[in-house]
């Protein structure tokens, strides 16, 4: 059982309540020309974007496999059991590897910073073990983003598109996006549509490197032994030849 | 002599006017972060001191891990003269990333904390431990040249004795560190464009760093010469030269039949950036194996080493190409590194050329060591010595 978020396009209405909810929560500055921004920024965590008459909301995906924590070589990017996906910008190193291997670009960086950190959204880790909804989830007034159980909230999200099939595109993003997401979406229109990327792979992404991690063991067992018995050969052969030679 | 003279000192002109252009950017770089210094973005995370100066910079240091494999292990004698400049370079290239590594982290002053928090399911963990690891042997490799001039017999005894262990853990290290910088990169298969995506990365980019790797042994013998007014172990060269034919055709093979695979070759048709970029790094690497192949060509010493140079430059536009171009339209977005990080790498390159050029004037870096055999090679010494 894990938390997470359901974002119903077809109910937000741009008001941006949540970004301004959110940068309460994290202590961030939001202004007029803040919440003109479309884009997630190391200032701005969550943003809505407008894509024609439709809005689209960005933030965290919180992912169920992050790529993010598997790159994380400190191990500061840990996903946590109630869900979100979490950052300890103690531990840092600035390597910014997690923001690379991000399927969808979400974490994002205090460029200008002398002792810079990674910034992104963390669910409200925080409020959500005190039991208390997001604060994004609490602020939106037309029910676009809603919180709950993963399992819950898809079903959620199936019994919405059944119950008026003419008004959702038949598909539930980040049920299987790169091994499955916290954060879901349905919308009007396909996906691309609003932005959202549509080549990510199913499969979770730690996958790839991980394939090749698990040799490493392999590569150093094997290889020792290869090359120990090269010398060793090789070198009896150089003492056999300059005793026979002489 | 006359001759040579003001040659020099164009040389020293751009040498300093590469430092001074670098230590601004530095200075940019420490008060401004890496936003004042750098066009990196959210979206282009890693530029040219991750892609040149780390990617590059190790794969150069190569030719350390080949040699001491094909001496020491193999047992290859013959090649004992190229030996110590190739473990010479590979410290120094290991050393100029790590200052690489300490202007492109964020927070430089934590370098060491993957040695403490660990995640053994990150390649980074991997890489960090194998850059600490391998620095560690490579200076352990290339101490005995400082120890032998000093005349310190008893750390060089220490050090004979592990050597052994010692070459095979830093050819394991080179193994894994090269193979993994590959590695990084598959974790985005919906970025890097599919000519270079492929699960095969990290074997590719370890075959490609032993072709470098032998590359920059003819580089550099070729440049030492020039500079130290040796003779060219032409002979010695020429089967270098060889040697990296086979693994550059190696490569090529491993390379078509990655494409073919994938089903990528379409791709080539396409009128993009990438595909013309793709087919430079290509040909800089099959015209060099072709040319290679020829023994009128490997005797010819400015052949030789116009076809190691193009090997070197071949590979350079490969980690290039990996690194930043190949990641642009996958995130959506363009990069071009500010003249402040071309200053840095350009900073670091001259600094590498400056380090090589001072130890090898004053450390036994060309004379081979006269270990147990070598008896011709002592009585020269000592008649040397007894000369002057």
């Amino acid at each position: 059982m894990s938390k997470a978020i359901l974002y119903d396009s077809t109910l937000c209405i741009g008001c941006k309540a949540c970004e301004s909810a959110c940068a309460d929560r994290w202590g961030l500055p939001y202004n007029d020309q803040i919440a003109a921004e479309e884009e997630i920024s190391a200032h701005k965590l969550t943003a809505v974007e407008t894509h024609g008459e439709r809005y689209s909301r960005r933030m965290c995906m919180n992912c169920q496999q992050p790529a993010c924590a598997s790159v994380c070589p400190v191990g500061a990017l840990q996903k946590t059991a109630l869900g979100p996906v979490t950052y300890d910008a103690d531990k840092c190193m600035g390597c910014r590897y997690c923001m690379q291997a991000c399927p969808f670009q979400v974490p994002s960086y205090e460029w200008s910073a002398r002792l810079p950190r990674v910034r992104k959204c963390d669910m409200c880790f925080e409020r959500q073990s005190q039991g208390k909804p997001t604060a994004c989830t609490e602020a939106c007034p037309a029910g676009a983003t809603i919180g709950g159980e993963r399992d819950e909230l898809l079903a959620e999200a199936q019994k919405r598109i059944a119950a008026k099939p003419g008004e959702y595109y038949n598909k539930i993003y980040g049920v299987h996006e790169a091994g499955g997401t916290s954060v879901l979406y349905i919308a009007a229109v396909p996906f691309d549509q609003i932005g959202l990327r549509t080549n990510i792979p199913n499969e979770p992404l730690p996958e790839t490197t991980w394939r090749a991690l698990e040799l490493v063991p392999d590569v150093v067992s094997a290889g020792s032994v290869l090359l120990g018995g090269i010398w060793w050969i090789t070198n009896r052969r150089a003492e056999v030849a300059k005793k026979e030679g002489r | 002599m006359t001759h040579k003279f003001p040659k020099i000192t164009v040389w020293r002109a751009i040498f300093v006017a590469i430092l001074t252009s670098g230590l601004y950017a530095t200075y940019l770089r420490v008060m401004y972060g890496l936003g004042g210094s750098t066009n990196l973005s959210d979206k282009v995370p890693w530029g040219l001191w991750i892609a040149f100066d780390v990617m590059c910079g190790v794969g150069l240091a190569a030719g350390g891990f080949t040699l001491v494999a094909i001496v020491h292990i193999f047992n290859i004698e013959k090649y004992k003269p190229v030996l110590r400049p190739a473990i010479l370079t590979a410290f120094l290239g290991y050393v100029l990333v790590v200052v690489g590594l300490m202007y492109d982290l964020g927070r430089p002053d934590r370098l060491w904390h993957p040695l403490v928090m660990w995640n053994p399911h990150s390649v980074m963990f991997e890489v960090a431990w194998c850059v600490t690891l391998y620095t560690t042997v490579l200076f352990l490799e290339f101490l005995p040249m400082v120890l032998e001039k000093f005349g310190w017999e008893t750390p060089l005894g220490w050090i004979h004795k592990i050597s052994v262990p010692l070459m095979i853990l830093g050819v394991l290290l080179s193994t894994l560190h090269q193979s993994s910088l590959g590695s990084l990169f598959l974790i985005v298969p919906e970025k890097l464009y599919p000519l270079w995506y492929s699960p095969m990365l990290p074997p590719m980019f370890y075959v490609s760093a032993i072709a470098v790797g032998l590359a920059m042994t003819i580089f550099e013998s070729w440049h030492s010469s020039r500079a130290f007014g040796r003779a060219l172990e032409l002979p010695l060269l020429v089967s270098v030269g060889r040697v990296l034919a086979v693994v550059l055709s190696f490569y090529l093979w491993v390379k078509f039949l990655d494409l073919l695979h994938r089903n990528a070759f379409v791709l080539l048709k396409q009128n993009r950036i990438e595909t013309w970029l793709f087919a430079l790094e290509i040909g800089l690497m099959a015209v060099p194996m072709v040319l290679l192949f020829q023994s009128r060509i490997r005797m010819c010493p400015g052949a030789l080493y116009a076809c190691a140079v193009m090997v070197v430059f071949g590979f350079i536009t490969n980690r290039l190409n990996v690194g930043t171009v190949g990641l642009a339209a996958g995130s959506g977005t363009h990069y071009f590194p500010k003249w402040s990080e071309v200053a840095v790498t350009l900073s670091i390159v001259a600094s590498g050329f400056a380090l090589f050029w001072a130890i090898a004037r004053y450390f036994p870096v060309f004379e081979a060591p006269s270990h147990a055999g070598a008896r011709s090679e002592l009585t020269e010494a000592n008649i040397a010595m007894s000369v002057r």
